[in-house]
């Protein structure tokens, strides 16, 4: 699906932040609106951004791989990003984590049978005074859960099971 | 004493327009802009003694005043990537006092001609961008922002721009680079932003609670904002206090407030009552200070902290109880800057590496003798190597962690 012909109003306002002549500095924008559709950046996604900025497929494939927060696989419909840096750790965060595969009987880097949850371990996501935290990435964005306790997360996964669409 | 940047948590709703402009707000921005000169605003910076709140703690206007005037257009790039484990204050301001910060970013763009600022904050904060972008919309319609603002020639775009999860575009010329849509790997300085920044052109790159004091200095003037601090370090810095204290959390105190105080006073001490053991003054960029009296009493400005072989940087407190053990630290820091660094160069990409395959060992084989040794002598090897300084930051606390708390890194017996 072309995301000029979808998003036709997001890519112009995208592209108006920049001057015309740099307009590859909208790479980044365009490639979460591209991950809005399934989560992750498909092949063809890549080849219309290139062609959108005038860049190669590759240097918009280099860009995917560099950051972090960009996909170019499916995984989970919601990534479980908890943050186990430091100052998280300094208060529990290992230990929280530890519970949270036991619950969920995965293992860090792991999908939930259902497809549900991926679970990342993350460095820091400047909420340190508020461990344990995590944050929760869907397709539609990016949401913080911070002074967790094992099970306030796991009612919030019930939650996402039973709505299976939208973070609230 | 008032809040000179959080001030939401006297005024809560100072992130709305009007309660912002009933509280003083854009009063300076419109002085600036209808009465001042933009070198007159620079000359106001410099003589504040505001020094850079992202790490490196470089005289504001002093870094105005190279901008390059031969060279245009011009650009501000506000520093909102926030990435330094351990720091939590540019995201609090951001939520809850983003007008202040935006009259900031405005003040220092009409300060250094610029007509167009970027706004760069790391991509986990998603919501604070869209909230920002909410925020510059309501400017633009109050005609805080936009073409020929209150009268004048003079024009101003603020713009919002998204990372993607890399602590190395908090790093200026890596920022840069990210802004331009190329991976965001750090330029070779010099030359320096203020002459080949943006898109080649002059760009000042301040940190977002660097911006956030502007309008409160514009407003009340050089003298007032040097008297709350110590003649090092003028004003106040937001204290960023995590780890095993009682109440963490960001804690806007004057330089000079001391270390006791900002872990006793303000973050209520140590959990379960043990003493410090560590201070980690900037975050997991850190050296480790040893602590003892003496320490805790220590000045927090940037000499004093000096004095103590570390450096305040971002002021990123963690603290380590004597529950904690300084090798356990080190893998986390390690691993940390393993994951950011982004290969560029080859001391840091290799060195990051080893460091983090040798912790990885002395933590499975307990601590030989031979692979410590090995451990800071890699570390040390990195140094004054590497092309940023993200090569530097990973060997601080591995180095200063081996020398300062050696009875951590004891050998164990590997059955034990
Ligand atoms: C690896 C690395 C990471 C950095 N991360 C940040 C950051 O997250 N936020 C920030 O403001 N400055 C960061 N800096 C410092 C910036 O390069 C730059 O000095 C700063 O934004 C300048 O603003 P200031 O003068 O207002 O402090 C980082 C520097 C390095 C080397
Ligand atoms: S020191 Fe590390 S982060 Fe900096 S340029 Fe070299 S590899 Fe990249
Ligand atoms: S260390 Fe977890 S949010 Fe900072």
């Amino acid at each position: 699906m072309s995301l000029a012909k979808k998003y036709s109003k997001e890519v112009k306002q995208i592209l108006s932040k920049y001057p015309a002549e740099h307009k590859r500095s909208a790479v980044m924008p365009l490639l979460y609106l591209a991950q809005r559709e399934e989560g992750y950046i498909n092949k063809e996604a890549m080849q219309e951004i290139g062609k959108l900025l005038d860049i190669t497929e590759t240097e918009v494939a280099s860009i995917v791989g560099f950051y972090t927060l960009y996909h170019d696989k499916k995984e989970g419909k919601y990534r479980m990003q908890v943050c186990t840096d430091l100052p998280c750790a300094l208060r529990g965060a290992d230990q929280f984590m530890e519970s949270l595969c036991e619950h969920l009987g995965i293992k860090v880097g792991e999908t939930t049978a259902d497809g549900l949850i991926t679970l990342e371990s993350v460095t820091c996501l400047a909420g340190c005074d508020k461990a344990p935290m995590f944050q929760l990435q869907s397709p539609d964005g990016l949401e913080y859960h911070e002074n967790m306790t094992v099970d306030k997360t796991m009612e919030l996964i019930e939650a996402l099971k039973k709505s299976g669409t939208e973070v609230k | 004493m008032a809040s000179v940047i959080l001030r939401h948590r006297e005024i809560p709703d100072i992130n709305k327009l009007n309660i912002y402009k009933k509280n003083g707000g854009f009063v300076a921005f419109k002085n600036a802009v209808t009465k001042m000169q933009p070198s007159e605003v620079t000359d106001v910076v410099k003589n504040s003694g505001l020094r850079g709140r992202g790490g490196a703690g470089f005289p504001t206007g002093v870094k105005w005043s190279f901008i390059d005037n031969k060279n245009w257009p011009h650009y501000v790039v506000a520093n909102a990537d926030e990435s330094e484990p351990g720091t939590f204050k540019d995201r609090e301001i951001m939520e809850s006092n983003p007008f202040q910060f935006l009259e900031g970013v405005a003040l220092a763009s009409y300060a250094v001609g610029a007509n167009a600022a970027y706004v760069y904050l790391r991509g986990e904060f998603w919501q604070v961008a869209a909230f920002l972008d909410e925020k510059i919309a309501e400017m633009e319609a109050a005609g805080y922002l936009g073409e020929n603002l209150f009268g004048t020639e003079y024009s101003l775009k603020i713009y919002t721009h998204l990372g993607a999860g890399a602590y190395i575009c908090g790093e200026e010329t890596a920022m840069l680079e990210s802004i331009e849509g190329k991976r965001g790997q750090p330029r070779i300085r010099p030359p320096f932003p203020a002459v080949y920044g943006l898109y080649g052109k002059p760009t000042v790159v301040n940190n977002v609670e660097t911006l956030t004091n502007l309008p409160l200095i514009i407003q009340n003037g050089a003298d007032w904002y040097k008297s709350l601090g110590t003649p090092d370090s003028a004003g106040v810095k937001i204290f960023s206090l995590s780890g095993r204290v009682r109440k963490p959390g960001n804690y806007e105190l004057p330089f000079g407030t001391t270390f006791r105080q900002l872990i006793y006073e303000h973050g209520g001490g140590i959990l379960d009552g043990h003493p410090v053991k560590a201070i980690m003054p900037a975050g997991a960029s850190s050296s480790f200070i040893l602590v003892d009296d003496k320490v805790l009493n220590t000045p927090m400005d940037y000499a004093s902290v000096r004095t103590l072989g570390a450096d305040l940087g971002s002021a990123s407190v963690i603290v380590i109880d004597d529950t904690v053990s300084i090798d356990w630290v080190i893998n986390k820091t390690i691993h940390f800057f393993k994951h950011e660094s982004c290969g560029k160069c080859t001391p840091c990409r290799e060195g990051t590496y080893w460091m983090m395959h040798l912790i990885d060992r002395i933590h499975k084989n307990g601590h030989s003798k031979a692979d410590v040794d090995l451990l800071l002598n890699v570390a040390r090897q990195m140094q004054n190597k590497c092309l940023c300084p993200l090569g530097e930051f990973s060997t601080m606390a591995v180095v200063t962690g081996i020398e300062r708390f050696s009875q951590d890194f004891k050998v164990v017996s590997r059955n034990s």
